[in-house]
């Protein structure tokens, strides 16, 4: 698959995103995984490191362009957006697992991957152990929200909460997600 | 977990996204901090008194032409280095140029102006509290510039600390500058360009640090 032949849809699916689509996200998501998938198994192939990591490193990139969608501009293009934020946390990885950056030639994979690759392993990361990590405020939201597919007003009535304040708690438990799976690979 | 199964919780539910929510973080931050070093300034050194007698309105303005646009520069930069993609680099460079003017008209009034006076030119009567003052009145910007951009997603993290620095500085300077008793361009250029370049070099040293994510 070409990269740029590509950025047209993957804009216009980011952008019904934005707006709510939830199956044109979801697509969305489903096409940059491959692609995330390809990019980061060409990074980690020079440094030794296995398909699992890549997949950790996809997730990671995943929930990141997840919950820092709204720092994506709709007047500019979508692909270096996506790029930017693979190839920083890309940066991040090495950083924490110590590896020397300067060993690691980045910039001679300038595009996002110019091919799918589809999963066939899991990442090392266990979601469930990942939420009991969580405040039982956050667990609760995103258990109802986001795994059993209640509404948000649904939520709300269960939890006891406000419909903003279940938002809010889904949001924040999300980016606590996001940090408990960058301490969990710091060793 | 499966990745599958990350895509699904993710897209669940999915929640709006409205355009702007960014740009209005990063201007409350600004007018939070500039608010906060304002009250700062005047309950610590006061308003600069005798506005009456000897007050020459052009000093003022000729601080505030420099602070304020190092802060409109700064804030359009922090705009752009708050979403991954967009490094600002051509508007980078617009940075230094409120320093090389300064410095340049300091260079031309200690030439053309007395050698006699160049010490009073250089030192004023206040450079002492002007280099407490400025760092100091710069804290809260910059926690509130920090506080703003962590809501972004910042990719380089250095830079982005180092003008957050630089503007927190800057509104340091603006309200030091209501205080400030010393009318002469060569202590603007010494003074006020040295302790915001400071606070900018202080935000690229604690910058990624803070703004990891």
């Amino acid at each position: 698959m070409d990269v740029r032949s590509s950025e047209p849809e993957l804009r216009a699916l980011m952008i019904g995103g934005l707006d709510g689509g939830a199956a044109a996200y979801r697509t969305l998501l489903q096409k940059l995984s491959g692609q995330l998938r390809a990019y980061f198994k060409g990074h980690l192939s020079r440094i030794s490191r296995g398909p699992v990591e890549a997949e950790d490193l996809v997730q990671e990139a995943l929930i990141a362009v997840h919950t820092r969608r709204h720092t994506y501009d709709r007047s500019q293009l979508f692909t270096p957006w996506v790029y930017a934020i693979a190839r920083y946390k890309f940066l991040d990885y090495l950083r924490r697992t110590k590896v020397n950056a300067a060993d690691v030639p980045i910039d001679e994979v300038p595009e996002l991957a110019v091919h799918d690759d589809s999963a066939h392993v899991e990442s090392s990361l266990d979601l469930k152990r990942l939420l009991a990590e969580l405040s039982p405020r956050a667990r609760q939201t995103i258990q109802y929200v986001k795994l059993d597919g209640l509404s948000v007003s649904e939520a709300a009535v269960r939890s006891g909460m406000s419909e903003s304040a279940v938002k809010v708690s889904v949001h924040r438990g999300l980016k606590a997600l996001a940090r408990l799976i960058r301490e969990e690979k710091r060793s | 977990m499966k990745t599958d199964q990350l895509i699904d919780m993710l897209s669940t539910n999915l929640e709006p996204i409205k355009e702007g929510r960014l740009k209005k973080t990063l201007v409350w931050a600004l007018v939070v901090g500039g608010a906060a070093a304002f009250c700062l300034m005047l309950t610590t050194v006061g308003l600069r008194t005798g506005v009456a007698e000897d007050f020459l309105p052009g000093y003022l303005a000729l601080k505030l032409l420099f602070t304020l646009s190092l802060i409109g520069v700064g804030a359009a930069l922090l705009e752009r280095l708050m979403r991954p993609g967009q490094d600002g680099r051509k508007l980078f460079a617009f940075v230094f140029l409120p320093f090389f003017i300064v410095v340049c008209a300091g260079v031309a009034s200690l030439v053309f102006g007395q050698p006699m006076a160049w010490g009073r030119m250089i030192f004023g009567m206040q450079w002492a509290t002007c280099l407490l003052c400025i760092p100091l009145f710069a804290v809260v910007p910059f926690v509130a510039l920090i506080w703003a951009l962590r809501k972004g997603a910042p990719t380089n993290l250095t830079r982005t600390g180092a003008i957050a620095g630089l503007v927190a500085g800057a509104l340091g300077a603006t309200a030091y500058a209501f205080h400030c008793p010393d009318d002469s361009v060569p202590f603007i250029a010494i003074w006020y360009g040295t302790l915001v370049g400071l606070c900018g070099a202080i935000g690229a040293m604690i910058g990624p640090r803070l703004l990891r994510w």
